[in-house]
């Protein structure tokens, strides 16, 4: 399904790329003149279907890039006649009249009743020899886009008219990926033609090779009309393109894992934090990432408001925007609630929860109920081929961030004086404090880093969630998942468990589906918490007994 | 012999507490039906399902107090044991639509007409019966926190890993019966009741019943819940929260006292979901949310954990609260019930009883720091070394049920 959108759309700009080989296929550049141009078009309005054959070889013989529309909107029955003057051009209907436009400059040439204006008839048979003159063009073209896609098309198609042209170009072609499509196209033709045994053999053993999903149909849709002899090729080739891509199919499972794994992570992360490090049951840690989406459209906007050609960047400065502030909401919240409460943990957790329900009936009091609209840049946007596999580049930031936030928290937490005083208090509180840790500024700070971590979640999941108040609902029981699972205070832990979760959530739903798989690793986690109540990676010693 | 156990177990806040129960059940009939419209003690209609929907939110309230309050569990899944038996209720109550649906099935319920069943569900068999389901009622919410409390309290999960995994509990719950095909409705749950016990479920002397037997459901889980806290096994309870591994060395087996707590409980919320679903009219797996279980811990703390009058009188206020506020003001709402959270926890960590008690100055002993206690208390476990998981194997065994076995 991937493949054919790619394939239409492809099919929707070829003519454009199109003009872009003309320029270069001039052949016969004498003909490539205004003038001269403009007659051939205009004796396409003339005489009967073999004169109208004529034309279009003679236009097809100009190579001027104009044509091929030209060509193209006379397939689809859109060219006219002016009766007044014999003059072709384009014409919409609009309204009552027909608009019209000049065939080869596009100018407006204002409009006219249907009576003053003739449609230009062609048949089958005149349908069959405009589509092979475009092909010849662009699978001959220079182009490298322009032969892909026009390969491609003709695999779309397979069409036996097209073989002769087909071998022409495969001769001439020199781009490997071009050429393998070529062959592809060309073996299925084959197939479809009276070609002798040897010939099909060869092209389904050609069919085979590439291996993917497409091939596979094309030899799953030939097998019913494919001579006895050859059955029991195609049949193997079949279920050997199947054993390959249940191979792919693995590679996408963890490629897909591995993305979501990226988005748990970087959930889980901030919770990682409070609650692994301090000790905090953090229920408000989704309404964090809820904030941090909405710094994200906050940022935007006035981001278009102030520079909108920095627009495409917005992201670069939403993600310190939203560490920053809900970094302070967070502070805030540590300093009026959580620092009553250490040490009852339970008790946290409620008051947590109601600080969660009032951001979260703040934020919808503020900015509405309704989805807010972050634009994706264009460098985040569409998707890449991997194999088989296609890819969105969003997901792949995505992955590139959670990596990012893990390898900068890590550093925070080992490498700098504040990291060391976090470790030191959630080791033993009390000796800190007697070393002269100033325990509940780092208790402030650690939350504070926490929340923004947090935030800076937001931003991503903004890319790929819907930007609601209710945003942080649907991650939060995930983000505790992954905590406990990979064991509280401990960074790695949090990898590893989100890492887990992830990609074996991507492995059951093609056998569960999407809500099965999801039940099934709940009742996993609740099965693995009895088998180790404190995670994959428990800290050991004194210090979490206190 | 009865009476005196009953005077036994009850302190004297419990008797009247089951005095007034007993005084709404017979009240709140009398002014909806007896008393004549117009007259200023009668009670409307619409008012008498809603007044029943609080007691049995206050039975879900005292059943999770008896886990929390007394035990030190704090269960974020709760609410899953309310909606298992309101689902079993909701089933006996589908079946006995017979062919009067929509599609006028006689044997398929609409939504499985709806959803190309072809026949009944092997796991619905029973349930024309009022007996079976009854007992289902009871069976389902006790079996499911039976496996459930066997495996996390033997594994000692404690603290805040058990309160996540019941949270995953009826999260996973509620994914489940979200499905179409686990053949309980799907979305919509169980709607459109007609009977129970061969009584139209709409008609005004139903609901009053109703309410009277929610009132008498929740005198009878008072009284219930006061023998339990009141008895030795109580005060094991208690002896569990406040000092779980003091508990074990001095030889106690803490594990089946939480068990014993857990599956009473969970028995207690399934009853009040089944008397919640013919008032409500439906039954939809939205009761299973994690923000539903989170709500009833709330009223538990707002009235007092660790009491038998607190957690009713808790839920009834919130939820009348609540009533007003979405009427009202629905916009300040989540406001309210947020800052209620967060002030409980803060200011009133023994809740409106434990604030009574201290303003009469009887609360100085008998409920010293109790919530402090309880947290200190679930706070002290044992060695996160992996050996420890395995360590309850190793203790004697000294009796298969799940109660302890007090020495006589």
């Amino acid at each position: 399904m991937q493949c054919d959108r790619r394939l239409n759309e492809q099919m929707a700009s070829r003519f454009f790329r199109l003009i872009a080989f003309l320029i270069a296929f001039a052949v016969q550049p004498a003909y490539a003149q205004m003038g001269d141009v403009a007659a051939m078009v205009d004796a396409l309005g003339q005489g009967g279907f073999p004169d109208r054959e004529k034309a279009i070889a003679a236009l097809v013989a100009t190579g001027d890039l104009r044509v091929p529309p030209i060509l193209e909107a006379l397939s689809d029955g859109t060219l006219y006649v002016r009766k007044s003057d014999s003059k072709v051009i384009l014409s919409v209907k609009s309204g009552g009249d027909f608009a019209l436009t000049d065939p080869l400059d596009g100018s407006s040439m204002g409009s006219l009743p249907s009576a003053e204006i003739e449609k230009i008839k062609v048949n089958n048979g005149l349908r069959t020899k405009i589509r092979t003159a475009i092909g010849t063009m662009t699978l001959l073209s220079p182009d490298r886009d322009i032969r892909m896609s026009a390969a491609e098309s003709i695999l779309k198609n397979a069409d036996p008219s097209m073989l002769e042209l087909l071998d022409k170009a495969l001769a001439a072609e020199t781009d490997p990926q071009i050429k393998t499509t070529m062959e592809l196209a060309r073996a299925v033709i084959v197939l479809k033609t009276d070609a002798p045994i040897d010939a099909k053999r060869a092209a389904v053993d050609t069919i085979v090779s590439h291996g993917n999903r497409a091939a596979q149909t094309v030899l799953v849709n030939t097998l019913p009309s494919a001579p006895e002899d050859l059955k029991p090729l195609i049949q193997s080739g079949i279920s050997s393109i199947g054993n390959s891509l249940a191979l792919w199919d693995v590679v996408q499972n963890l490629l897909y894992g591995l993305s979501l794994s990226s988005v748990l992570l970087l959930a889980a992360i901030g919770l990682a934090i409070t609650f692994g490090v301090m000790g905090v049951i953090n229920m408000a840690h989704g309404e964090m990432v809820m904030l941090g989406a909405y710094t994200t459209y906050v940022v935007q906007n006035v981001m278009q408001q102030l520079a909108p050609g920095l627009m495409e960047y917005s992201l670069v400065f939403a993600v310190p925007a939203a560490f920053l502030f809900t970094g302070l909401v967070g502070v805030g919240i540590e300093r009026s609630v959580i620092r009553w409460l250490y040490g009852r943990p339970l008790e946290t957790l409620l008051a947590t929860w109601g600080i969660s329900l009032i951001l979260q009936q703040a934020v919808r009091s503020v900015f509405g109920p309704t989805n807010k609209l972050v634009t994706p840049p264009a460098w985040m946007s569409g998707t890449f081929d991997v194999g088989n596999i296609s890819f969105t580049w969003n997901r792949l930031w995505i992955i590139v961030f959670a990596i990012a936030v893990f390898a900068a928290l890590q550093i925070i937490l080992k490498r700098t004086s504040l990291g060391l005083q976090m470790r030191a208090v959630t080791a033993n509180r009390r000796m800190a404090s007697s070393m002269g840790i100033r325990t509940p500024f780092v208790d402030a700070m650690t939350f504070g880093l926490g929340s923004g971590i947090a935030g800076m979640a937001g931003v991503a999941l903004s890319q790929i969630d819907n930007v609601s108040p209710n945003l942080g609902q649907g991650y939060i029981i995930d983000s505790f998942m992954v905590v406990v699972f990979g064991g509280v205070g401990n960074l790695w832990g949090t990898l590893v468990g989100a890492v887990t979760l992830g990609v074996a959530n991507k492995f059951l739903e093609p056998y569960a589906g999407a809500v099965l798989a999801k039940i099934a690793i709940l009742v996993l986690i609740i099965l693995f918490i009895q088998r180790r109540p404190r995670g994959l990676f428990a800290l050991k010693g004194r210090a979490i007994e206190a | 012999m009865i009476t005196h156990m009953l005077l036994r177990a009850l302190d004297k806040r419990a008797i009247w507490l089951v005095l007034a129960l007993a005084f709404v059940a017979i009240a709140v009939p009398v002014c909806n039906l007896v008393i004549p419209e117009g007259n200023f003690l009668h009670l409307p209609n619409y008012a008498v399902p809603l007044l029943g929907k609080y007691l049995n939110y206050a039975m879900l309230a005292l059943a999770l107090d008896l886990v929390w309050g007394y035990c030190g569990i704090l269960s974020l899944g709760h609410a899953a044991f309310f909606a298992l038996g309101a689902y079993a209720m909701g089933m006996y109550l589908m079946r006995q639509i017979g062919a009067r649906g929509v599609y006028a099935n006689p044997v398929l319920p609409d939504f499985m007409v709806f959803l190309n069943y072809k026949e009944l569900p092997w796991f619905w068999y029973g349930f024309d019966h009022w007996w079976f389901a009854f007992l289902m009622v009871m069976v389902v919410p006790g079996l499911l926190a039976f496996c459930f409390g066997i495996l996390a309290f033997r594994s000692r999960v404690t603290g805040v890993y058990l309160s996540i995994i019941t949270q995953a509990m009826t999260y996973a719950l509620l994914l489940a019966f979200f499905r179409n095909d686990l053949g309980f409705g799907g979305n919509n749950g169980l709607t459109d009741f007609k009977d129970i016990l061969g009584f139209n479920v709409q008609a005004a002397s139903t609901r009053a019943a109703l309410f009277a037997a929610s009132a008498m459901a929740l005198a009878l889980a008072v009284i219930i819940c006061s023998a339990i806290v009141n008895s030795k096994l109580g005060k094991i309870m208690v002896a569990t929260r406040d000092a779980e591994s003091r508990t074990r060395f001095i030889g106690w087996r803490p594990e089946n006292v939480k068990l014993f707590a857990f599956v009473v409980s969970a028995v207690l919320a399934g009853i009040a979901g089944a008397l919640y679903v013919p008032q409500v009219g439906i039954i939809n797996p939205g009761e299973f949310d994690p923000g539903n279980s989170i709500e009833a811990v709330i009223w538990v703390a707002v009235g007092g954990r660790g009491t038998i009058v607190g957690p009713i009188i808790g839920a009834i206020l919130v939820n009348v609260g609540k009533s007003y506020f979405t009427g009202a003001l629905p916009e300040l709402w989540l406001f309210a019930l947020g800052a209620l959270f967060v002030a409980v926890t803060l200011f009133l960590p023994k809740g409106i009883v434990g604030l009574w008690n201290q303003w009469r100055g009887s609360g100085g002993k008998s409920e010293r720091e109790v919530s402090a206690e309880a947290e200190k208390g679930t706070e002290v476990e044992e060695p996160a070394l992996p050996a420890a998981s395995t360590g309850s194997t190793e203790w004697p065994k000294t009796g298969s049920g799940p109660e302890p076995q007090p020495a006589q």
